[in-house]
């Protein structure tokens, strides 16, 4: 019963990763970026959910949206100010850039909302279900951040997949140069990309918070690096690769707590990272790409 | 004489490479000047030994980043080994050799071997990968490095040296001295890095990392970056001059970390994080990859910048992050590099009427 | 190309060369212009004070930026509001710098340092976290500054030197202390510890807690559930653990930010045991959000309650509230309060103003706090023993209707 309890708990935080992942993996399939900021854009989520359910006393469902609308707003304004000069330089300079503006969020939300931690109230009022007299517990925040990350999951594959601009961001994705001989738009594809991977951060924000309530100017950069690293170990670029990435990561950062060592977890977790990543090179979902001459 | 001296000053690397080191040497001249005369403030004398330490950190990384094209992430994680395996070193050897500039150059090259030798053995398996993958390889690898670190304990008791990597505190015979103490990282160290021995130590990085870099093999090593499956098929050892550059950069890299250990009266494991190989590789980057002087001048001036900006109090770092930022689109952005450029043109082109001038 | 970079990259070192002196000339002058207000709020009172001595400098060094600046910004608070009422009584006045230093243990903490020592500090007020204070005191040792640090409590910070005292308790005290307030409340409770691995303070009171829960025989099921720095974004598991061992008591040896987080946890799986944290839980009460019927029934062992109704407190708290848009001071301010309190009367007493050299202080100010007893916000009667540990009674709480109620 301990076991399942354990997994559980894993699933919780791994779907949190996995949610992260998706944005993070959506990134850099198509603009073949690290988005280092991409957590501080989620932490900025949970500020604005905050701050919108606890001074302007709204309910949870409008917080929700007024967090995606900021987010998307400040994805694509990061973009175009930040990383659109920079498109077709190096990947590194970009990388850099990306840090600076990380560096920069954060700051800016220590001055704006001060250091000090606030509680985040969850977005969830259902109770829990107990089951087994007690033993077992499902929180509702579990059961939606399974069901929104997997919702996000399919409708990410079905996007790139179904529509127009989905295509198109697969095309720019494979080749930019014969994208754009294809009359298709790059830079407006690249933008629509930051818009769709902030308006998730916005969502994996608050459903962080809803799991983790700790609300600080640092509380996306620990979980955005444990997604990045999830979206990598699922195959980075891959849509079912950083779920799966995701939800394995939690799964495993939970067992080697519960029965290995909680001192050494940090440890474990990231050797099995690299075991997996020297078995399966391109990660577990991930394309291996023949290099051509 | 004249010749020989035309001929070198004529190869382009060649005169790259004497203007690094002609940089490099008249800096610490000039500093050394000033630090006798007793011209500088406290913070400044504090700020030398860290800047020495970071551009050798900075210039052994370009080597991995700008010349072989790796990306690491983990940087720190060797620092974090030679700084650690150094105070260690230096306390051990305390009473065999009194002197301190011959216990810190020993502690120092403790360091680099054993953080080369983890360099090595990581090597192995982890050079199959490349580019984003390695990135998180080299970030997962310094992690675990973090995590056990702040796990050592290591003490000298009566009985002699004992390390343990454990969850509770070992404990030592009475009188004994805890060297790393877990969490609280290493304590009481004997503080005997100094300015000259900084200033030798990015010297040497200089020596190795340029000669590497124009050797023969350092022709492979950038024919590797620019295209490895050409350079493969014209029989150049792909991964052999991989291993040798990862495992080098480790080795200095371990160098500066003892230096910077022995530079403070304790040191944490935490130091050496994901952060730290963050901001080295900002110095590599904004120097300009594959650039040693860059990496040596962005290393000194971005160690200096948030102290400069300290009178900036609680807003230092959101300045901080925005000048990177702004620096970063000024040096790579390709418009702004335009502009930049035919502002260049135009003075070259005054220049070079000047010298045609000068001819006449 | 390559050239230019170089040179715009020299322009700009040239620049901030430029500003590096520059900097360091306004800083000379924002403490210049300090010392001119601070002059001017004490101007009524020193008026009949004709021979007023230049200000003696006070500095402290902290984490002012990124994710431990709530520790250093409330310290720093503290002591303004210190400096600020002492200034205002005329005689003696301070003036106070503060410097960030990341709550970085090496580098960035010396040179937060050697930037205060450039200033002309003569007392050192700090530095906020242990790691920093290792640092830093092994600086103050050579330079005979005093230094009175308001919450590095690791023994190891205290033992630098014999200029080095503390105005908190040691960890493994306060590790043994809540070993010993169990045994005497909760005899027979099943145990749980929950620690955070990656840092000194929460390790140190674990240890001293281990040491003295095996001396007396306590039931100590769960030692070693720990998260670190990196990993405390789940700590589900740890709190799982100590359920599934069947704890009715689990110790959280950390800071309010993480508590608060195993407290939302354990009430959401309905695990319903006594909590019992250490100073560091000191403000949890006041986390924006948190819903204070969590922590009903929260035992804790902190020196300062924001809610007393002596009128230094009183005061302090709404000072600090005025002056921090409302936030609530916890034990860190109250502790930089005391600080500044503590050496103000030592150096009244010993003579010492802005004339006296650092080390003439250092000696001065040693001699005092051997034999000298201090009244403040987080204890009456403190006195300090020759290692420059403080000792003053530590006060158990327990949380009952949002506030804190002193354990009967």
């Amino acid at each position: 019963m301990q076991i399942i309890q354990y997994l559980i708990n894993g699933i919780s935080i791994g779907a949190v990763y996995a949610i992260i992942a998706l944005g993070y993996t959506m990134v850099y399939g198509i603009a073949k970026m690290l988005n280092f900021a991409h957590g501080d854009v989620i932490m900025v989520g949970a500020y604005i959910s905050f701050c919108v359910t606890n001074y302007l006393g709204l309910p949870s469902a409008v917080s929700v949206v007024a967090a995606v609308v900021v987010c998307t707003v400040l994805g694509i304004t990061i973009e175009g100010l930040a990383y659109k000069p920079l498109r077709g330089t190096p990947g590194l300079a970009v990388l850099i850039t990306a840090i600076g503006v990380s560096y920069f969020l954060q700051n800016a939300a220590q001055l704006i909302w001060s250091s000090s931690p606030k509680n985040f109230t969850s977005i969830v009022t259902m109770d829990p279900i107990s089951l087994m007299d007690g033993q077992l517990v499902i929180t509702g925040e579990v059961l939606l951040t399974v069901c929104v990350s997997v919702a996000v999951m399919v409708g990410l594959t079905f996007f790139t997949s179904k529509t127009r601009t989905g295509k198109a961001m697969r095309a720019v994705s494979e080749d930019r140069d014969a994208a754009q001989l294809m009359g298709i738009n790059v830079n407006r594809t690249i933008s629509t990309t930051f818009a769709i991977g902030s308006a998730l951060a916005a969502i994996a924000g608050v459903l962080l918070c809803s799991t983790v309530p700790t609300l600080m100017p640092t509380t996306g950069s620990m979980p955005g690096i444990r997604a990045f690293t999830a979206a990598v170990f699922g195959g980075i670029g891959s849509i079912p690769g950083a779920m799966l990435g995701g939800v394995l990561l939690g799964i495993i950062e939970t067992f080697s707590k519960a029965y290995l060592s909680t001192q050494f977890s940090d440890a474990i977790v990231f050797s099995v990272l690299i075991i997996i990543l020297l078995v399966k090179p391109a990660g577990l979902l991930g394309k291996q790409v023949q290099e051509k001459v | 004489m004249k010749t020989k001296m035309n001929t070198l000053l004529k190869n382009k690397n060649a005169r790259t490479n004497a203007l690094t080191y002609l940089v490099v040497i008249a800096a610490f001249l000039v500093t050394q000047y000033l630090y006798s005369a007793d011209a500088l403030s406290s913070s400044v004398k504090g700020y030398l030994i860290p800047i020495c330490v970071y551009i050798s950190l900075a210039v052994s990384l370009n080597l991995l980043v700008g010349i072989c094209g790796e990306l690491s992430l983990g940087h720190a994680g060797f620092m974090g080994i030679g700084a650690f395996s150094g105070i260690v070193i230096a306390a051990l050897l305390k009473d065999t050799i009194p002197n301190d500039a011959l216990r810190l150059l020993c502690a120092m090259f403790g360091g680099g071997i054993l953080a080369g030798a983890v360099g090595f053995v990581i090597g192995v398996p982890v050079l199959r990968l490349r580019g984003d993958y390695l990135a998180i390889v080299t970030l997962a690898f310094g992690e675990i490095l973090k995590n056990i670190i702040g796990n050592t304990y290591a003490g000298i008791d009566e009985s002699g040296f004992h390390m343990a990597i454990s969850t509770t505190k070992m404990p030592l015979e009475t009188g004994g001295k805890y060297i790393i103490n877990g969490p609280l990282g290493a304590t009481g160290i004997q503080k005997i890095a100094t300015f000259p021995m900084g200033f030798v130590l990015v010297l040497f990085t200089l020596f190795v990392v340029l000669n590497l870099i124009n050797s023969k093999e350092g022709r492979a090593i950038k024919a590797v970056r620019d295209n490895r499956i050409a350079a493969e098929s014209v029989g150049i050892n792909v991964t052999a001059f991989r291993m040798k550059a990862f495992v080098v950069s480790a080795f200095l890299a371990g160098m500066a970390g003892a230096l910077f250990g022995l530079n403070y009266s304790s040191v944490t494991a935490s130091k050496f994080n994901f952060n730290t190989s963050i901001n080295i590789l900002v110095f590599v980057v904004l120097g300009g990859m594959g650039n040693i002087l860059g990496s040596v001048i962005s290393a000194t001036l971005l160690y200096v910048l948030p102290e400069a900006l300290r009178s900036l109090q609680d807003y230092r770092m959101i300045l901080y992050a925005i000048v990177l930022i702004v620096v970063m689109l000024c040096t790579w952005s390709p418009k702004v590099k335009e502009y930049l450029s035919v502002i260049g043109d135009k003075l070259g082109g005054l220049r070079k009427k000047k010298e045609v001038g000068s001819h006449e | 190309m390559k050239k230019y970079l170089a040179l715009l990259l020299a322009c700009l070192m040239a620049v901030s060369l430029f500003t590096g002196c520059g900097s360091s000339g306004t800083t000379e002058t924002t403490a210049a212009a300090a010392a001119n207000e601070t002059a001017a709020a004490g101007e009524t009172a020193a008026a009949d004070d004709t021979a007023a001595a230049p200000a003696i400098k006070i500095g402290l060094t902290g984490p002012l930026t990124g994710a431990n600046s709530e520790y250093g910004l409330a310290v720093r608070g503290g002591m303004e509001i210190a400096v600020a009422e002492i200034n205002a009584l005329g005689g003696l006045q301070i003036e106070f710098k503060a410097e960030d230093d990341e709550a970085d243990g090496s580098d960035k903490a010396v040179s937060a340092y050697n930037t205060l020592k450039d200033w002309g500090m003569q007392i050192f007020a700090g530095a906020v976290t242990t790691g920093s204070s290792l640092a830093i005191a092994a600086e103050t040792v050579n330079d005979q500054i005093f230094m009175l640090t308001p919450s590095a409590s690791a023994v190891d910070v205290a033992m630098t030197g014999s200029n080095v005292y503390q105005m908190c308790f040691t960890d493994p005290n306060q590790g043994a202390s809540a070993a010993e307030l169990m045994a005497e409340k909760w005899p027979d409770a099943t145990i749980g510890v929950i620690y955070d691995s990656s840092d000194a303070y929460s390790t140190g009171i674990r240890d001293g807690f281990l040491a003295k829960a095996e001396e007396l025989g306590l039931n100590v099921a769960v030692s070693d559930a720990s998260f670190t720095a990196d990993n405390k974004a789940d700590l589900s598991t740890q709190v799982t653990q100590c359920k599934d061992a069947g704890c009715d008591l689990v110790f959280l040896p950390f800071y309010y930010t993480e508590a608060a987080q195993i407290l939302t946890y354990a009430n959401t799986i309905g695990y319903k045991p006594t909590f019992f944290g250490c100073d560091g839980m000191d403000g949890i009460l006041n986390v924006e959000g948190f819903d204070t019927a969590l922590a009903e029934g929260l035992v804790l062992m902190t020196p300062f309650d924001a809610n007393a109704t002596d009128d230094a407190t009183v005061s302090f708290v709404e000072q600090f509230k005025a002056n921090n848009d409302g936030k609530v001071p916890n034990q860190f301010a109250a502790d930089g309060y005391d600080v500044i309190y503590a050496l103000y009367n030592a150096c009244v007493a010993a003579g010492i103003d802005g004339n006296t050299p650092a080390d003439e202080a250092c000696a001065l100010l040693q001699e005092q706090f051997a034999t000298m007893s201090v009244d403040g916000l987080t204890g009456t009667g403190m006195t300090w023993d020759e290692n420059g540990m403080i000792s003053k009674a530590p006060a158990a709480m327990v949380v009952t209707d949002g506030v804190y109620v002193p354990m009967g």
